[in-house]
């Protein structure tokens, strides 16, 4: 197929790509627009694969199908629990995939391959390929390990971190220098990917738990720029199109988790927050005295007689499983006449939009599921609200000015406008923040110590009982 | 520079486009909006495919075979993965 048929492909593809995303933006158009961005795939790979410059297919195709197997199995084996582990991993796979194609391109320009000349865009995207490539690939899979749970949640503090992360980055601008100035050889290249993936695994391992979901969104928009550059280095203009949504994409996430935690991007990154241990005299002067227990039955009776409850889940949720048990009392207490809600704070969980997966997977019906803007204006229309699994977002200290306090100025969940508040927790221990949380001794808090899958199911019996 | 001009107009552009349309997705599918982004940055998958056509030696067709093999699990993982996570969400009727 001529050049010219290749690239009405790729335009047909590219524009695919952008209503497919544009199917996105609201639930009922989703599952289309995601069959589209799948079409615009198959054209793209399809026509690819018409180029004359391809002289023999067996090393495609046994790429095809091993990839393909990977993708299915882990498409259909992860749990909806796993999603941000697996995203993770989609993540650096892409990024890992720019670096080797570009680097394989280098070597074959270098040999006489069929890219016409090594020029300085070549040159330049290559490095940028390379650098966000090898990056966002050891950044992935360091959060991979991170959200799996094979390394410590915990953000690892190595001494002079941010020395070693500025002579990285200087050494990665140094290599992508040195290729562009001498393009005889691939050795800076290879260097500047080793030097970018060291820089990654130094870039994500600072990060909590809690911090996860901006990073997500940062390695995602990075896998989409590390594609976009692997377009400037094969000068295909669907690579481009399609790397820079993406990068666009995880651009405007990055940006709304870091809003949704009053944070600069840069200090998510570099601050290493969550390190900190609280202050076991501050929180028992806080507590002291203060703190209701109740039990099951008791927050039973309450919520049976409550017009209007609102949950609001946190990542304690997704560690418990407890998703399904909560369906289970929401159906219960809506057969009772009560109003039950949702509340979604943007950044509970490990990545953008964890708990709607979550609730959506247990049949929870997604009209339910409101985001913070929407729900907090109702906490004063409502008598019961159940915190389950999360800490920080209902934190109210964030209303605190004082800059001392980790979490001050995140807007928060005000559960505390309602009746009154029940919190599903192991014990008083704080969140990820660090910090004691006043809602836990207010008037109008009761607490419900325990896991929360099986407080979940205890209410469902009590209100079954009772 | 003829060349680099068209590709930094396209660049910009697309992300142009991609600004306006994501800022438009609700937070109810940030992560069916993360998951299916990234299998389209699997586009990366057309590019190893014309670099490992050529074959010229060993090592770039090793290359080539990871790069297809990585990006092709990352296009069919994270479409198939969205399918099945947007097939979860469902109105109350």
């Amino acid at each position: 197929m001529s050049i010219e048929y290749i690239n009405l492909a790729y335009l047909a593809a590219a524009v695919l790509f952008i209503l497919g995303l544009k199917g996105l933006t609201n639930p009922r158009t989703a599952v289309r627009g995601n069959l589209m961005g799948s079409a615009a795939m198959l054209i793209a790979i399809i026509a690819t694969l018409l180029d004359k410059r391809i002289v023999s297919f067996e090393i495609i195709v046994a790429g095809l199908v091993l990839g393909a197997l990977v993708g299915v199995i882990l498409a259909y084996r992860v749990p909806m629990t796993g999603m941000p582990q697996l995203i993770a991993i989609f993540n650096g796979f892409g990024g890992g995939a720019s670096a080797l194609a570009v680097g394989a391109a280098l070597e074959e320009a270098l040999k006489g391959g069929f890219v016409e000349g090594i020029d300085v865009q070549f040159t330049l995207a290559a490095a940028i390929a390379g650098l966000i490539g090898g990056l966002s690939f050891l950044g992935s899979a360091i959060a991979f390990g991170k959200l799996q749970g094979i390394m410590g949640d915990k953000p690892i503090l190595l001494p002079g971190r941010h020395v070693i992360n500025a002579i990285l980055a200087i050494a990665c601008v140094g290599l992508s220098a040195w290729l562009v100035i001498d393009p005889s050889t691939s050795l800076p290249f290879w260097l500047l990917v080793g030097t970018a993936s060291l820089l990654g695994l130094m870039l994500v391992i600072p990060i909590g738990g809690a911090d996860m979901p901006v990073v997500i969104a940062l390695l995602n928009a990075y896998s989409g720029l590390a594609a976009a550059g692997h377009g400037w280095v094969l000068n295909n203009s669907v690579l481009i199109i399609a790397g820079s949504l993406v990068g666009a994409a995880g651009f405007i996430l990055t940006a709304l988790m870091s809003k949704a935690m009053n944070r600069s991007l840069a200090n998510v990154m570099f601050a290493g927050v969550g390190a900190a241990v609280a202050d076991a005299a501050d929180s028992d002067k806080m507590y002291a005295g203060r703190v209701k227990s109740a039990s099951p039955d008791e927050v039973a009776m309450l919520m049976d007689g409550a017009r209007r409850v609102v949950i609001a889940p946190g990542y304690g949720m997704a560690v418990a499983q407890a998703q399904h048990a909560v369906q289970e009392l929401t159906m219960l207490l809506e057969s009772r006449g009560v109003e039950v809600e949702f509340a979604i704070h943007p950044v509970a969980g490990r990545m953008p939009g964890h708990m709607n997966v979550l609730l959506a997977e247990a049949d929870v019906s997604y009209d339910k599921l409101k985001d913070m803007d929407e729900i907090n204006p109702t906490f004063r229309q409502t008598d019961v609200v159940l915190v389950i699994g999360a800490n920080d977002v209902v934190n109210p200290m964030a209303r605190s000015a004082d800059p001392s306090v980790p979490i001050a100025g995140m807007p928060i969940l005000n559960v505390d406008d309602a009746q009154s508040v029940v919190i599903v927790k192991r014990s008083l221990s704080p969140g990820f923040a660090g910090i004691p949380n006043p809602l836990f001794a207010a008037d109008n808090t009761l607490m419900l110590f325990g896991d929360a899958r099986a407080m979940a199911a205890a209410l469902v019996t009590a209100l079954r009982e009772g | 520079m003829e060349v680099f001009v068209g590709a930094l107009t396209i660049f910009l552009l697309a992300l142009f486009v991609g600004f306006e349309i994501i800022t438009k997705v609700p937070p109810l599918l940030h992560t069916p909006l993360m998951s299916g982004a990234n299998a389209i940055s699997g586009i990366t998958l057309v590019g190893t495919l014309v670099t490992s056509g050529q074959q010229l030696t060993t090592f770039t067709t090793i290359l080539g075979l990871v790069a297809v093999a990585m990006a092709t699990a990352n296009v069919v993982g994270g479409f198939l993965v969205t399918h099945r996570m947007l097939g979860m969400f469902h109105r109350s009727d």
